[in-house]
């Protein structure tokens, strides 16, 4: 059997020169043909077998000079740990065109960073949504918008009863902050009142912070949530100025970014998150970086495509766990201040690794389930926080 | 009210996560159900930090975690 595997191999070395083939899908390479037993020669079977093929659409990185690499990095340390200043985009850049190997090395700066410039404490959060579907708005990565022909059916408001049993879940899951999101372009005089409610009936009964998000607001709107005890108000970015009219037609990137401006004006914190794996390229990702860096938000919740059925990127694939990884510890290195949390898509996106990107710079979590789809237990997270001896605990204020 | 626990894309005609009754095998663990089985009809579907909860319009409760 081996010596017809070999022949094989031979043959089809023969054929096609450095090129690989799927087989039950792991990507083999021959880069040397296996000798059949009994070749005049022998040497060692060097075949080089890839488990996890780079994905579509994700970049080559050339190999570079070793001293280079680190010149970089070491650049980067210095910047941010002794000068203690943002990095420029060209100097993301330059860390983004590492290649694969040294992603172990930026998430160990990353997580360096996170210690020196955030502490050791990790911040749990519950969402909930309490508007479901139905959203006018066509943002093409969203199982929420009525645009789209999706399986997520458009529900009312919740109650009060159920967002306070859903907040006292969140609770018993150590968190200090919930956060209430609704599917809206923005939120109408009806629903204003009703968050506005809300925001003090959990608060009281809960002792969490509360987390607000109900898309555009007016400066009124902003001013009355401030007023109103909204801790923190989520807004995301999603993406870079320049990709995002190929993600959102009913909406512009500089309303969104208004209504951050906004959100900051009138005293709340301001969460920004981004959305990584629509289609974007490196360069867009650091421009984002750029942006959030102008923005100065206090949370950046880190969100990976999970595709969902329907929507315009329903076909797409997650990005790999290896990227993601190389990912987070770039936002951490760009945004070295922030709350970086963990955010949907992180299950699919980085299965076994997620313990990793809390070493890569990550230092906050949403628990549980997400808006529309289902996480792992909040249990699950506390025990990987506690075997990675990071404490929980709310980072308001430790910035 | 009928009320099924955990599985309910085995309970019935229809596929939970696309309503399809040739559906040979969509579901994604991660998804709460959203077609009833009995009717394929979507489901009204809460989804809270520690569950979800899935509402047929003429089945009722059928499913929660
Ligand atoms: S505005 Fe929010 S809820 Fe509406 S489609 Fe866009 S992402 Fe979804
Ligand atoms: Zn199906
Ligand atoms: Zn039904």
């Amino acid at each position: 059997m081996r010596c017809i595997q070999a022949a094989w191999f031979r043959r089809w070395a023969d054929r096609s020169p450095g090129s690989g083939l799927l087989v039950f899908g792991i990507l083999v390479r021959p880069t040397t043909v296996a000798p059949m037993s009994g070749d005049a020669t022998t040497s060692p079977t060097p075949t080089t077998v890839t488990l996890s093929p780079p994905r579509r659409g994700e970049p080559e990185r050339p190999e570079i000079d070793p001293s280079a690499a680190r010149a970089r990095i070491h650049a980067a340390e210095t910047a941010l740990l002794d000068e203690r200043r943002l990095l420029t985009g060209e100097e993301l850049a330059g860390l983004a065109a590492l290649p694969d190997d040294y992603v172990t090395s930026l998430a160990a700066l990353a997580h360096q960073v996170r210690l020196t410039w955030c502490g050791p404490e990790v911040e749990v959060e519950g969402i909930l949504s309490a508007k479901t579907g139905g959203c006018p708005e066509d943002c093409h990565f969203c199982s929420q918008s009525s645009q789209f022909d999706t399986p997520v059916k458009a529900t009312p408001f919740l109650d009060a009863d159920e967002v306070l049993r859903a907040a006292e879940e969140t609770k018993a899951s150590g968190a200090s902050e919930f956060c209430i999101v609704l599917a809206i372009r923005g939120p109408d005089e009806r629903t204003m009142q009703r968050i506005l409610e809300l925001v003090p009936m959990v608060q009281e009964k809960t002792g969490m912070n509360v987390a607000v998000s109900a898309g555009l607001l007016t400066e009124d709107q902003a001013r009355r949530f401030g007023e109103g005890g909204v801790h923190r108000y989520n807004h995301n970015l999603e993406t870079a100025r320049s990709f995002f009219p190929n993600v959102v037609t009913t909406h512009t990137w500089e309303e969104r970014q208004e209504t951050c401006e906004l959100v900051r004006t009138h005293g709340m914190e301001l969460c920004c998150g981004a959305l990584i794996g629509m289609g974007e390229t490196d360069e867009q990702r650091i421009e984002l970086l750029t942006q959030l860096q102008d923005l100065d938000p206090t949370e950046v919740p880190l969100n990976f495509l999970n595709p969902r059925p329907g929507t315009p990127l329903g076909g797409e694939r997650p990005i790999g766990a290896w990227e993601a990884i190389r990912w987070i510890a770039l936002f951490r290195l760009g945004l070295p201040g922030v709350i970086l949390r963990y955010a949907g898509g992180r299950e699919v996106t980085l299965r076994e690794l997620q313990s990793m990107g809390m070493t890569s710079g990550i230092n906050a979590l949403i628990v549980g389930n997400y808006l529309t789809t289902l996480g792992r237990s909040a249990d699950e997270d506390l025990q990987m926080l506690s075997d990675l001896r990071m404490p929980v605990g709310a980072l308001t204020g430790v910035l | 009210m009928d009320t099924v626990d955990g599985d309910i894309g085995s309970s019935g005609a229809h596929c939970a996560s696309c309503g399809s009754v040739s559906c040979i095998g969509c579901t994604r663990t991660l998804d709460p159900p959203r077609f009833c089985p009995e009717c394929g009809r979507r489901l009204t579907v809460a989804v809270t930090p520690g569950g979800y909860r899935a509402r047929c319009r003429d089945h009722g409760d059928l499913a929660s975690a």
